[in-house]
């Protein structure tokens, strides 16, 4: 499908979506949002892309393939729950810093990057894979 | 140094060896042999003070709720074990690095090998029956991984399934006498129950316990009626069979016998059991090993022999058959450790494992042969070998058995019979001319690392036998006491006096030289049996297999279809009674009313505005439209969960509609215009069943609503959100901290789904690409059905 409105609108609102999306993912632990919705988002925005472009212009401007994106993303939740243990705490106990400018960091933040990026990359490996069927 | 560090090693050390044995190249079977001969040293270090009888013990909880520790405890009978596997695993895995040398998976060799190696320490040093019954299993994946190592042999493979279905039906025996022992003893510890001198024998369970426990170590040790599964599993490659079919895993069985011989042991039922079915395994595969002609199946056989008589020992009880026990056990697990590795090198050295096939190679494998003999001897019985004096002791327990003459004719049969085995593989390929000429011209001597293995295990029977002293107070002593629940001396020595045992041993080593001679109207009379065989316990197996897959094919033709209506329809009528019976039966608060006057005007409209797009996707000509209708009724819901406060909610179904529109639109795009399929009466069968799904749950949502709400999680939630979980959206917080691991999994199943997705839609059914790769070939035990992920290297991989 070629649309000229489309490309010019997909192409100044996918940095604007997926900054948005990051945005929903940080404010999430005080205010509506989180890493679940962020990823929707952020999926929801690649998906335009997919939709005004190719399938494989969509791929370069993820970088990553979809299937790593779900393995980083499990690989950063399990870590973001090891992180305790390391302390002699049981699995998945919330560790937090406190930092002068940016306030509260934490391992729970940790987890919900590792279920953003884990929506991400299972939303967009569908999506592909019926995209890219021959 | 902890037990439980002792018992990880071997896993640890199982993750990087592939990667050491890529860099070490040939010294990687030298290499990765240094840490099982390390924990061999440990455990001999600990000899002293276990026959001083102090038992060393190590735990820690795991479950602390359910009982359950992880703790390990080594005493007289652990030690014996633990020994025999890390001994034998040494020079296993030095012999693989030579036997494996150019084989491309080595690595893996390696890695199941040590794996295998740990897992076993685990069952013979676990105290608690949880921790016992994860390391059996262990002991029957790893197993099952290498009996399967070619997996592109169907035989393999099949060998592999084999073996894991019956150890593992058998480790659900274990499982459950795991969970009823202790209820009965009143501990989950080992060490406990035989410390405090528990006996089972009157107790209601015990019969039912004794069954589950009989189970899982028959079906472990090979005992008749599931001994079949042992000679499949010679597929393995030979230092495979070597160590676990005969020297340590079959003997797991053994080991679960004889540990629990002092809660279980000594009742009628119990004597009857082993005493009978291992008679009848000891004769059954003495007579069955006579009538092979491959090395390794020829020791497969005697190798159930010799469980069945360890079997038959545990029946038996009391002082002299115990000792009996331990010490065949240990001169079984050398010599029959040493002859595998033999029939290894006379395979690598001549090609061929047929004993027709094999003669005079003494001049050509000088040292296999120099092993072979040892370790023949001692399989024999001949003095001054470890050998003689196990079978001395067997003779004796027979001759002073309660059910004397029985017991030891068929001691004195399976004695003779295993004489001539001995003789059929240590002398027949060494120093006899061979009926049938071999298929390579030039037999060789192996290098060290495969001459080895054998030389020190005949060896080790050698100076066992000629120095009993050596063992019997440290270390076979205390192995006894331990099986038998109490302390006593243990003198070993090769002179008996003359007495009738010695008479029956003489008599056993001529009868063995008769059937050696007779061999071959011996295989004649067998053959004449095979229509018996035909039935025997190996087709009971695949019978069951079959009926297994006969039912799996009938329920699946019934409830997978293939039709995604009916699964709906299933689907929704279950859940409609279950619900619709949980509220008649339980009497729900029912009395609700209409109630309307609280409904303000923007609510109604949403309302309106959900019912008007279901009503668009019921009336839609095009499929396009019924899923922009669909669309329409989820944002609404949507709204709905804005108006009544659930913003993240709301969000995230305006996400997944959004998504879901997208992803049906790629679906829709390809399907042919929508043609209506069905009749009018299945379709107002289908509005019956919608309709009433969506009575059913609205009546659900009311009675909720008329029953007073009261929630322990809501306020404590509410409360320490911000205090503990450091964030304001209490559910954010709820997700990612208090049930992050509820999430964890989430995630991890949206994950799969994904991948699930994609491979369904990557399979394609290809016959003759499947068949052009025998690893990918797949037979109907293996897998459900043949496949191939396509396109998995043309794009995708960055």
């Amino acid at each position: 499908m070629y649309s000229l409105i489309l490309i010019t609108a997909a192409r100044y609102l996918l940095p604007l979506l997926l900054l948005f999306s990051f945005f929903l993912l940080i404010r999430g632990h005080n205010w509506p949002g989180g890493g679940f919705i962020g990823g929707l988002v952020a999926a929801a925005a690649y998906t335009l892309h997919l939709i005004s472009f190719e399938a494989a212009q969509t791929r370069r401007a993820i970088g990553l393939d979809p299937r790593q994106l779900i393995a980083l993303g499990l690989g950063t939740a399990t870590i973001s729950g090891l992180i305790g243990v390391l302390g002699g705490r049981p699995f998945q106990t919330g560790l937090w810093l406190e930092l002068p400018v940016l306030g509260h960091l934490g391992t729970p933040l940790l987890f919900d990057v590792g279920v953003y990026l884990v929506v991400i990359g299972a939303v967009m490996l569908i999506i592909f894979t019926l995209a890219e069927e021959s | 140094m902890s037990l439980l560090w002792v018992v990880l090693a071997g896993f640890a050390l199982a993750l990087p060896a592939p990667w050491i044995e890529r860099r070490t190249g040939r010294a990687a079977g030298w290499l990765l042999a240094l840490l099982p001969a390390a924990l061999t040293l440990y455990y001999a270090s600990q000899i002293p003070a276990v026959s001083a009888g102090q038992a060393r013990l190590f735990s820690m909880p795991w479950v602390p709720l359910l009982g359950i520790n992880l703790s390990f405890h080594l005493d007289g009978l652990g030690l014996l074990f633990a020994l025999i596997i890390s001994g034998i695993g040494t020079l296993i895995v030095i012999y693989g690095g030579g036997y494996m040398e150019d084989h491309p998976q080595r690595g893996r060799f390696f890695a199941f090998i040590l794996m295998f190696m740990a897992s076993m320490l685990g069952v013979v040093t676990a105290d608690n029956m949880v921790t016992l019954f994860i390391f059996w299993e262990l002991t029957s994946i790893s197993s099952y991984l290498l009996i399967g190592f070619d997996h592109g042999r169907l035989e393999a493979r099949k060998a592999a399934l084999q073996a894991l279905l019956v150890t593992g039906g058998g480790g659900l025996g274990l499982l459950a006498a795991a969970i009823l022992l202790p209820m009965a003893a009143g501990s989950a510890e080992l060490s406990t129950i035989i410390a405090g001198g528990v006996h089972l024998g009157d107790h209601p369970l015990y019969g039912l316990i004794l069954a589950l426990v009989l189970l899982a170590a028959f079906t472990k040790s090979a005992q008749w009626p599931f001994h079949f599964w042992l000679p499949g599993a010679m597929q393995a490659p030979t230092p495979v069979s070597a160590y676990l079919h005969s020297a340590t895993m079959v003997k797991a069985g053994i080991y679960l016998l004889a540990r629990l011989s002092p809660v279980l042991g000594g009742t009628p039922s119990w004597q009857l059991l082993l005493g009978g079915f291992g008679a009848a395994t000891m004769l059954a595969g003495a007579f069955l090993a006579l009538q092979r002609t491959d090395t390794k199946q020829i020791l497969a056989y005697s190798t159930v022999s010799v469980l069945g008589t360890l079997t038959f020992l545990l029946g038996l009880g009391g002082e002299k058959a115990t000792a009996a026990m331990v010490v065949y056990l240990t001169a079984h697990s050398c010599y029959k450790g040493a002859l595998f590795l033999v029939a290894g090198n006379l395979d690598h050295g001549t090609g061929t494992r047929d004993v027709a096939r094999l003669g005079l190679l003494w001049r050509a494998m000088p040292l296999t042969a120099a092993a072979a003999a040892l370790a023949g001897l001692s399989m024999a019985g001949v003095p001054p070998l470890i050998g003689y004096i196990g079978k001395e002791l067997l003779l004796e327990a027979a001759l002073s058995s309660p059910w004397r003459l029985a017991a030891t004719v068929a001691v004195v049969l399976a004695a003779a019979a295993t004489v001539a085995i001995a003789m059929i593989i240590a002398l027949g390929p060494f120093w006899r001319r061979a009926p049938l000429a071999p298929p390579h011209a030039h037999p060789h001597e192996a290098g060290p690392s495969l001459w080895l293995g054998p030389a020190l295990l005949g060896a080790a029977g050698l100076a066992l036998g000629l120095a009993p002293g050596l063992a019997d107070r440290l270390l076979l002593g205390p192995a006894t006491a331990a099986v038998r629940g109490e302390w006593g001396d243990m003198h070993l020595g090769l002179w008996h006096g003359m007495n009738l045992a010695l008479g029956l041993s003489v008599l056993a080593l001529v009868g063995g030289l008769v059937i050696y001679l007779a061999i071959g109207a011996l295989r004649g009379a067998g053959e004449r049996l095979a229509p018996l065989m035909r039935v025997g316990p190996a087709r009971w197996y695949d019978w069951a297999i079959e009926g297994l897959f006969a039912v799996a094919r009938a329920q699946t033709s019934v409830l997978q279809n293939g039709s995604l209506p009916s699964y709906i329809r299933r689907v929704l009528l279950v859940s409609i009674s279950l619900a619709a019976w949980t509220m008649l039966a339980h009497d729900s608060n029912l009395g609700f009313w209409f109630d309307l006057s609280g409904i303000e005007a923007h609510e109604a409209t949403v309302a309106v505005i959900i019912m008007l797009g279901w009503m668009l996707t019921l009336r839609a000509k095009t499929a396009l439209t019924a899923v922009i209708g669909l669309g329409v009724v989820g944002y609404a819901v949507a709204l709905i969960f804005m108006l009544f406060g659930a913003p993240d909610l709301a969000i995230t179904q305006f996400s997944v509609e959004t998504l879901v529109v997208i992803l049906f639109v790629l679906v829709v795009y390809r399907l042919p215009r929508p043609t209506i399929y069905t009749t009018h009466l299945a379709r107002l069968r289908d509005l019956a069943i919608a309709g009433a799904m969506g009575a059913t749950v609205t009546m659900m949502i009311l009675a909720v609503l008329s029953e007073p709400m009261e929630s322990r999680l809501a306020p404590y939630f509410l409360s320490t959100a911000l205090t503990e979980g450091h964030g304001r959206n209490v559910v954010n917080v709820i997700l990612v901290d208090f049930r992050a691991f509820d999430t964890l999994g989430e995630i991890a199943v949206l994950g799969i789904a994904a991948f699930g997705v994609y491979i369904l839609h990557r399979l394609r059914y290809d016959p003759e690409i499947v068949a052009d790769r025998p690893g990918r070939r797949v037979d109907h035990v293996a897998a459900g059905r043949p496949g191939r992920v396509d396109g998995e290297n043309q794009e995708g991989r960055p």
